[in-house]
């Protein structure tokens, strides 16, 4: 894992290789970049790389991509979405010769990225978050996954499991890939059961661990017996439930180890299958979308392996709904669709494609789900 | 069984104020004795955070919670050492060695605990005294840490000790009168040494419940402001450890009311819930603050007050 701590040594050195290169200019990252190496891929985390969570799903990537042959793996953990970005970057490129980064945190792209994508044109940036839009630099990528599809079929084994026909959401903020997450979990808990709801519960920011504990157990006071998350760090919620009694589907990454009796099963990111396969095309001299999406059939999002306690009932379900996803004709918001407040958001006979851009500004909770948006 | 509806409110608000105000009340009891002496120790959110990952660590390496609360009093103890030992130096200001203390505490703590945050340590026992109900939502509220108890009975076992002890005599008197002190032949250097170790010890077993109890696990992130806010807690309370002891249950009661109401359905508002404990305490700083006079109870010699 990288060391935090050197970050400080790190910015220093950039700065010294950034004069640097003003000087000597193309020459010396030329020179700089390992001979052996076909590619130095740069990875860079917003926090810790073993949380559980959202840096560990990138870091698993970092670690699929570390096993290519002659493809050398940096990574710097805890770096904030401030300038300091901007530094590590440019000391990955100047010092250690890195050709692809990936800054894999949402607040990273602008304009830390764009800035040093329009100076660097020669690095190839894949930034987490689709946030690319035309006219921004072509060596500039954003991509993201419709992990909504894998929190759809969390919800479907959810929905079986619920004896109480609650559950419960603790939730950052209300964005719209938050809310996309908890209509999605709710609607596929109700392909199960109509009369299932989903309480919501945000807790104003993406790491609070005492809030979210807090959460948790107000959820299940209120008697949900299914939770799952939208945080960075879905160890507390994970772990709370365990203690409860009652079951939890996880997020980002696999947390069975976490709750073993609650975990059932988790919508994880499958960066350990893009990664490698994004470095492959750009060694092999491809030039990749800036906008790089996709879901289940696309091989961006996966589930977690079920608990034995899963019935057989609720795996066939989930995964039917997987092959139909894989296959490319099932979509999660589909009308008649009503938010919770009686308002019509999807007309019958709509379909909304996963890639339509409108997902992205969803800013409802469908009906059933008990919460707000403001 | 399906939820306790508006139950959950007070039932929630009674078990946040039970399992969130722990750490509060064990970092204001401490800061209260060390500000007693008249000093300031900004510094007890590092040292909170190290008495976090140390008592983790500990208890997960030796299978044992309770040398890990011990660790972390040690360890807590020692960075209360270190910031006493600067401060007794000539010319030197306590809030900048407090803040300065923060960041090192921290910054050690994050760069010693990376091995920490995978592994899962042995948790404190709890007592059930929910014993007697059905409903699980009772149950779990009135599952008590030890750690709490210890810190409800030390409340008024300080008021005694500064009231009462030839030990919180010169406490106090250090902290009213540095002359009053040395005339007497007491070293106010001493005194604060060991107040200030007292005051870092008692935020090393703070941190301790946050990794070892709830929520349970050693992160990064898992203080979030917390010893800082016990800091201003002790303010709040007026130099009075009873203050302490209720303003920590107030701020537990009150930080869990925003998810409470969420979770029986009130939506709206969420933030304003979120940012209660804090408007509290604004309040309460407003509504008895005074121009003309320093606050009540605050020791003579205590350098924010001077």
């Amino acid at each position: 894992m990288a060391s935090g701590s050197g970050f400080s040594r790190r910015a220093v050195l950039a700065g010294l290789g950034v004069g640097t290169a003003g000087l000597v200019a193309g020459p010396l990252a030329g020179r700089q970049a390992r001979a052996a190496d076909k590619a130095v891929v740069g990875f860079i985390y917003v926090g810790t790389a073993n949380d559980y969570g959202y840096n560990q799903a990138h870091a698993e990537g970092a670690a699929a991509v570390r096993k290519m042959q002659g493809v050398t793996v940096l990574e710097q953990a805890r770096v904030p979405e401030t300038v300091a970005v901007q530094n590590t970057m440019d000391g990955m490129i100047n010092l250690d010769g890195a050709s692809i980064l990936f800054p894999t945190s949402f607040g990273y792209f602008d304009p830390f990225v764009l800035r040093l994508a329009k100076s660097k044109p020669k690095v190839q940036f894949l930034h987490a978050g689709g946030l690319w839009k035309e006219g921004e630099p072509l060596n500039a990528h954003s991509y993201f996954g419709f992990i909504s599809q894998a929190v759809y079929t969390a919800g479907i084994v959810a929905g079986h499991m619920s004896k109480t026909k609650k559950l419960g959401f603790v939730a950052a903020k209300p964005i719209p890939q938050v809310l996309r997450n908890i209509n999605a979990f709710t609607l596929g808990a109700q392909s199960v059961d109509p009369s299932i709801s989903t309480t919501v519960v945000f807790t104003g920011d993406w790491f609070l661990p005492v809030r979210e504990a807090e959460a948790a157990n107000s959820l299940a006071d209120q008697g949900a017996d299914v939770l799952t998350c939208h945080v960075d760090s879905p160890k507390v919620v994970m772990e709370t439930a365990e203690k409860r009694g009652i079951f939890c589907t996880g997020y980002h990454t696999n947390q069975a180890v976490l709750a073993p009796k609650a975990y059932l099963t988790g919508a994880e990111w499958n960066w350990t299958g893009l990664y490698p396969r994004l470095v492959g095309d750009l060694i092999a001299g491809k030039t990749l979308p800036n906008m790089i999406r996709g879901g289940f059939r696309e091989g961006f999002v996966r589930n977690s392996a079920y608990n034995a306690i899963v019935p057989e009932a609720a795996r066939k379900q989930a995964d039917g709904v997987r092959a139909q996803f894989m296959a490319g004709n099932f979509a999660v918001f589909k009308g008649p669709l009503k938010d919770n407040k009686g308002n019509t958001v999807i007309g019958a006979g709509t379909t909304v494609d996963e890639f339509d851009l409108v997902l992205e500004q969803m800013n409802y909770l469908v009906a059933g789900v008990i919460g707000s948006t403001s | 069984m399906s939820g306790i509806g508006w139950w959950g409110v007070p039932v929630a608000v009674l078990a946040g104020a039970i399992r969130v105000s722990t750490p509060f009340l064990f970092v204001s009891l401490g800061e209260l004795v060390t500000e007693k002496s008249g000093r300031v120790n900004l510094g007890l959110e590092g040292t909170l955070v190290m008495g976090a990952m140390s008592g983790f660590a500990i208890a997960w390496l030796t299978g044992s919670p309770w040398l890990g609360v011990l660790a972390a009093a040690l360890v807590g103890a020692l960075l209360g050492v270190l910031h006493a030992a600067i401060c007794s130096l000539p010319r030197v200001n306590p809030i900048a060695v407090g803040i300065a203390m923060m960041l090192f505490g921290t910054g050690l703590a994050f760069y010693l605990g990376k091995p920490f945050i995978e592994p899962k340590a042995p948790e404190l026992p709890a007592l059930d005294l929910g014993f007697w109900s059905t409903s699980p939502a009772i149950r779990s509220a009135l599952r008590v840490n030890a750690l709490f108890f210890i810190g409800v009975a030390l409340a008024p076992a300080l008021v005694s000790m500064l009231r009462n002890s030839g030990t919180g005599l010169v406490l106090r008197m250090v902290g009213d009168s540095e002359d009053a002190a040395r005339a007497m032949g007491y070293s106010p250097r001493l005194v604060r040494l060991a107040a200030t170790a007292f005051g870092g010890a008692m935020a090393g077993i703070g941190g301790s419940f946050l990794s070892l109890y709830y929520p349970g696990s050693w992160n990064e992130g898992l203080s979030s402001g917390q010893g800082i806010t016990a800091v201003a807690l002790v303010i709040f309370a007026r130099w009075n450890p009873m203050g302490c002891l209720w303003a920590s249950l107030l701020f537990g009661g009150a930080g869990a009311l925003g998810p409470a109401l969420q979770a029986i359905g009130v939506t709206g508002f969420y933030h304003l819930f979120n940012a209660l404990p804090y408007m509290v305490t604004l309040l309460i700083m407003i509504v008895s603050c005074s121009p003309d006079r320093t606050l009540a109870g605050a020791p003579g010699e205590l350098s924010i007050t001077r």
